[in-house]
């Protein structure tokens, strides 16, 4: 019988919480209540496969460990490959007799560095062999883990250490790398996008990706007072924000096709500016000068742009 | 660490589930929360818990028994950030100085 997920409540304080305090994880980092969140959706025993990153280095400081489910430190790149192992090797354990479990999920986790760009090709190979599994990428825009350097992730006009904003360029010029969307055109069962202020949706949704036969994929959005020079208490309020001007759009693709807008998302009247996003945070303070007026003009067209799409393929008018 | 070298778990495997417990990260924080029962929910009624729900630190600690519920804070994990008191609905939480 598999365990109900918890989306109330009354069931999370009765659920089995998989971290546990005393992680060296900052103050106010997002990463752990994703993680929580994530616990809240198991379903029986499950295995996690781990890319290294803050959430990786922070919560398994030798010889300790926050995480109460069994967990497997990777390399920076392999997160997919791992996973795609474990997950076969326990399914023929079992057809051999060795593993007492019906049933073993196996869920990878990277950080938008070890997903987006270092671990992109182990994760699109798991894709395609179909591996049932479950990868979540936290997303922090950045590889913080390593001082702050751009990632894939990272938002045009974000400052960071190897995309310095100063007299000649606002931070990151490039776009974000659409990865749900890449994902999602591999075919698999299941992609969604979540955040932990909607922590409904986010429980939800990975308990779905859990569920389905084959690969799923989930991107959570992860703030990061630290890189991102934001107030330690806001980093839950950024999350809604980013749901907010669009920057983090809540949605759910099935078999690649099937495009479905969530409701935070679905229920907005319209974006709010991205103004209001990027004055909450330090990595893009140096846009409030004049001189960057056009630029700012470009990203939130392109952002109305972008959003305008998405509506069209989840069928909103 | 105290183990000698045939006592540590092999390929340096940790064994102890959330044994991170023992480090304890409170001397961390710079503003601790505290709680004002008046207007909270979770003494009210027993619902949000929103401060629960998004502490990364697994500090708050929500406990009903008899039908009656009480409401902490464990201080030698809590890192201080505020998250429980920008989220709070009700205003129930207010950050002190340490
Ligand atoms: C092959 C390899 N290159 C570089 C590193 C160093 N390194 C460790 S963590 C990290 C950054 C991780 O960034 P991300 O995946 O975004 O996770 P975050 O730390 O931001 O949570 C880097 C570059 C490594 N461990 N392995
Ligand atoms: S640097 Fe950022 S992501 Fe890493 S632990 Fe600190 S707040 Fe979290
Ligand atoms: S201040 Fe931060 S760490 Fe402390 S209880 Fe509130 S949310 Fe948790
Ligand atoms: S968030 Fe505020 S109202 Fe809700 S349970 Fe916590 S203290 Fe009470
Ligand atoms: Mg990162």
């Amino acid at each position: 019988m598999a365990e109900p997920a918890a989306v109330r409540l009354k069931d999370m304080l009765q659920k089995d919480q998989i971290l546990s305090a005393g992680h060296r994880m900052c103050a106010g980092c997002a990463a752990p209540t994703v993680v929580k969140l994530m616990g809240m959706a198991l379903r029986g025993p499950t295995i996690v496969c781990e890319a290294t990153g803050c959430l990786e280095v922070a919560t398994t400081i030798y010889p300790f460990t926050a995480w109460k489910i069994p967990w497997i430190h990777v390399a920076f790149e392999n997160a997919a490959a791992v996973a795609s192992g474990v997950a076969e090797a326990m399914t023929v354990m079992r057809e051999k007799g060795r593993s007492e479990y019906e049933h073993v999920d196996v869920i990878a986790v990277g950080g938008d560095g070890g997903t987006f760009d270092i671990g992109f090709g182990a994760l699109s190979g798991a894709l395609e062999r179909g591996h049932d599994m479950v990868y979540m990428v936290y997303d922090n825009g950045a590889y913080q883990n390593t001082g702050i350097q751009r990632s894939g992730a990272t938002l045009p006009g974000q400052e960071t250490t190897t995309s310095w904003a100063g007299k000649v360029e606002p931070g990151k010029r490039q776009r974000k790398k659409p990865l749900a969307e890449i994902v999602a055109a591999h075919k698999i069962p299941y992609v969604a996008t979540v955040d932990p202020y909607h922590y409904r949706d986010f429980v939800q949704k990975f308990r779905r990706a859990l569920e389905v036969e084959g690969p799923a994929f989930i991107h959570a959005y992860s703030p990061c007072p630290r890189g991102w020079r934001s107030d330690t208490s806001k980093s839950i309020e950024l999350s809604k924000l980013a749901v907010e001007v669009g920057i983090h759009p809540l949605f759910e693709v099935i078999d690649g096709e099937e495009w479905i807008m969530s409701s935070p998302s679905k229920n907005l009247k319209e974006l709010k500016p991205l103004e209001e996003y990027w004055a909450f945070q330090g990595q893009f303070r140096h846009l409030k000068d004049p001189k960057w007026d056009d630029f700012k003009n470009q990203v939130q067209d392109q952002m109305n742009h972008d959003w305008e799409l998405l509506k069209k393929r989840c069928g909103i008018e | 660490m105290s183990e000698k070298f045939d006592e540590i778990p092999m390929a340096g495997n940790i064994i102890e589930p959330g044994n991170a417990m023992k480090y304890k990260t409170g001397g961390w924080r710079a503003q601790r929360p505290v709680h004002n029962p008046e207007n909270c929910l979770w003494i009210k009624n027993g619902t949000c818990g929103r401060c629960w729900i998004f502490c990364p630190d697994m500090s708050v600690r929500l406990v009903e028994k008899d039908n009656s519920r009480s409401y902490e804070y464990d201080y030698d994990y809590c890192k201080g950030c505020g998250i429980c008191a920008n989220e709070c609905p009700t205003d129930s939480i207010t950050m002190e100085s340490e």
